[in-house]
């Protein structure tokens, strides 16, 4: 279906990441956030306050990133579309809460502005140090989906599409967005509503008698619900049945978890969002995301231009991991070059994905700034080299 | 007369109740022998019926603990979350839906300790949330450990040698924190606890009701007070029904006086209200209202 | 002719005492029989007395009882 006119702001705009990511959620037909303000993520949330109204919908502020990142699921279960924004220290709050979503099945979006560092870090400079957590920060075992834009333009677009994906797989989706993104300005093209697709909730046709709210369909994904409807559901945090019913089966809790993340698989192999350039006579590829992908751009063109044959592999959707393209390409290229805005996280999913058959190296930063493009460079004409 | 002469002629379409708001398929429940929480869920049962509530309209929303399972046995949209934190899912749920009747149920661990920053707020907000919190005074789910109401000289499973932090008196902080409705009762007290259910499911705002609640297998049995039936003779001994008494009176002791009533009934636009109102006044018809678009 | 009756569920009872206790008109007794978990449920003493009132029905945290009127 279409998006919702009311929510979209059709036009040429000059904004910063932040804003742009905003405007996305209200084309995807967002109509609640509960959020806590943390910098560089708050502008999203401040646009969204003064925008909502006069939409329709509502934004709180709740009183801490706990109270937020459920409040949300409140309201998912309430029929709205939902998200909420943080950084560092309030992503780490969430996690609890992005498990719960992710063991109810509520489909949702969590933006993250990375900033330095760990504990309060660098609260206005970027990184990319939370890539790891954003797959395995809550306990236990589970699969999210995460999106990396790289410009206020691909804020607006996959915002859309992290939306889209959350109702697909009724799951909470990662928008990882970093500092330098989400303070960038630049265009971003807004088109008319009718040319964006939405992906609407998949509620259930079936009746009250015959819904199970974590009864799977063919494609593992179960049909949504809302309350008031009549339909009497149960949702619980507790292992539970398709009934919702809390369980301590062993064969329950297999079942459970093992589809919980197996109906993600879709997403993990032909259907990863990524950009790839020059890959075909490719003999060193740099794999990047987000703001570190527009420096490893320059390093590519200044490759090129010293003769390497280097390819651009960038990660769109870093969660679930395109590890089968990273495995096809290390069939026959010489080596990966990985930079990034940390010590190495994406990095070590590349070398595994590699299996050895192709040389990894990691560029590290430990944040705060970007790389400088000689540094990419260096490393692309070192690995080729060796 | 022995036990099986007198026979009750019982009529065949006679059914329990509260048998229609339980999910019988999940019979029997966990709790224990003389617990106090089946009570409190017969009141909110019969509350519910006088009131005539829709019960597709009303929405459930449950912590974590012995309190926090009654969202799983209540045959209504139900909501079992994470530990502290049904107030604030229970608000998304209302703002996104405003004509669903939340009502939030669950133990004082759970709204009171993890749980106490969202419950001050909501408060503060006005919610229009109706929050039952069964007072058990411990950590019951868990093993018995102290809460912020277990009472001084108590032992618990984390005070072995007796609690000597003072304890939240739930009625006065409710009130203080701007809540529109508070009443306080025990599992005694049936007939009250169903009435005052029944006015909070009519009543606009944060109503709070806290029910004491025996837990005969940790709390009681720990400090040798007895049974459930014990604990109940004791609620019925020691309470006293002081509807509008100051709630800074109302703190309880380990086996002193217990005074109950509905404390606080004022009338105060809720969030909601609130909101719609700023706005309005603010931007005028550009306002576009709080309906989530459903079904989007 | 009794006002009211009272159903015991007898296999959910956990045997608290509460409906004995609080039974305004005292109709019910713990019984010596018991169910299958090893508890007493109670049993009509003197039906005759109940008025059907539901009290027992409120109290019983188990939902092992209730009570109601005869319609006339």
């Amino acid at each position: 279906m279409h998006a919702d006119p009311k929510g979209v702001l059709t036009g040429v705009h000059f904004l910063d990441g932040d804003h742009a990511c905003c405007e996305g959620t209200l084309a995807a037909g967002a109509r609640f956030s509960s959020g806590y303000p943390i910098t560089p993520s708050t502008e999203v949330v401040e646009r969204f306050a003064a925008r909502i109204p006069k939409v329709g919908g509502v934004f709180i502020q709740m009183e801490d990133e706990l109270a937020a990142s459920i409040a949300l699921q409140g309201a998912v279960w309430g029929g709205a579309k939902a998200f909420t924004v943080t950084s560092g220290p309030g992503f780490s709050l969430m996690m609890e809460h992005i498990g719960y979503a992710v063991m109810t099945e509520t489909p949702c979006v969590f933006v993250n502005v990375q900033r330095g560092g760990p504990s309060t870090g660098l609260p206005t400079l970027p990184a990319q140090a939370d890539m790891m957590q954003a797959r395995w920060g809550s306990h236990g075992d589970y699969g999210i989906v995460a999106i990396c834009p790289n410009s206020p333009q691909e804020c607006f677009d996959l915002t859309i599409r992290a939306f889209n994906l959350a109702e697909e797989f009724r799951v909470p989706v990662m928008m990882m967005l970093d500092e330098c993104v989400g303070h960038m300005t630049e265009k971003v093209v807004i088109p008319e509503a009718e040319t964006i697709e939405i992906t609407p909730r998949r509620f259930t046709r079936r009746t009250p008698e015959a819904f199970h709210v974590f009864e799977p369909e063919e494609d593992l994904v179960p049909d949504m619900v809302q309350a008031g409807d009549g339909y009497r559901f149960h949702i619980t945090g507790l292992t539970h049945d398709e009934r919702g019913y809390p369980s301590m089966h062993v064969d329950v809790q297999d079942r459970l978890v093992r589809r919980l993340q197996q109906k993600l698989a879709p997403l993990a192999n032909g259907r990863a969002l990524c950009e790839t350039e020059d890959l075909d006579d490719a003999e060193v590829v740099v794999v990047s995301y987000g703001i570190t992908s527009r420096v490893a751009q320059r390093a590519l063109q200044m490759a090129r231009q010293r003769g390497i044959h280097a390819g651009k592999f960038r990660i769109i959707q870093a969660w679930p991991f395109p590890e089968q393209h990273i495995r096809e390409l290390a069939g026959r290229v010489k080596a990966f070059v990985v930079p990034e805005l940390n010590l190495g996280q994406m990095v070590w999913e590349v070398e595994r994905a590699a299996a050895g058959k192709a040389k990894v190296v990691s560029v590290t930063h430990a944040g705060g700034g970007v790389h400088r493009p000689e540094a990419i460079l260096e490393a692309i004409v070192k690995a080729v080299g060796n | 007369m022995s036990e099986m002469e007198c026979v009750m002629e019982i009529p065949a379409d006679a059914q329990n109740p509260v048998e229609p708001f339980l999910r019988m398929d999940r019979m029997p429940h966990i709790w224990c022998p003389g617990c106090g929480i089946g009570t409190t869920v017969n009141c909110f049962t019969r509350a519910l019926l006088s009131s005539k509530a829709d019960l597709d309209k009303v929405a459930i929303v449950s912590g974590i603990g012995c309190t926090g399972r009654v969202a799983g046995y209540a045959n209504l949209d139900s909501f079992h979350t994470t530990h502290g934190r049904a107030i604030p899912f229970a608000t998304g749920l209302k703002l996104a839906n405003p004509a669903l009747q939340v009502v939030v149920y669950s133990g004082d661990g759970d709204l009171f300790a993890i749980g106490g920053n969202h419950f001050i707020h909501a408060a503060r907000r006005n919610m229009d949330l109706k929050v039952i919190c069964v007072n058990n005074l411990t950590y019951a789910m868990t093993g018995g450990q102290t809460a912020p109401t277990t009472p001084s000289h108590v032992v618990s499973a984390t005070s072995p040698y007796g609690v000597f932090e003072p304890a939240f008196n739930l009625v006065q902080l409710a009130e203080a924190a701007g809540a529109a409705y508070v009443a306080r009762w025990t599992t005694y007290h049936v007939t009250q606890l169903a009435r005052s259910m029944s006015e909070v499911f009519k009543k606009k705002g944060f109503c709070f009701i806290e029910v004491l609640s025996p837990c005969p297998t940790l709390y009681q049995r720990r400090n040798k007070m007895g049974d459930g039936l014990d604990t109940m003779k004791y609620y019925k001994d020691a309470s006293k029904i002081r509807n509008g008494a100051p709630t800074a009176e109302c703190a309880l002791t380990k086996s002193g006086e217990i005074l109950v009533g509905k404390f606080v009934d004022r009338d105060r636009p809720d969030f909601i209200e609130l909101m719609r109102t700023e706005m309005q006044e603010t931007l005028g018809d550009r306002y576009a209202g709080m309906e989530a678009p459903c079904r989007l | 002719m009794a006002k009211g009756f009272v159903a015991v569920t007898a296999e959910r009872c956990k045997g608290c005492g509460f409906c004995v206790e609080f039974c305004p008109t005292h109709v019910l007794s713990l019984s010596s029989a018991f169910n299958s978990k090893g508890y007493h449920p109670p049993y009509v003493l003197a039906g005759e007395k109940c008025s059907g009132c539901d009290l027992c029905g409120m109290y019983c945290p188990d939902f092992a009882i209730f009570g109601a009127r005869y319609a006339r």
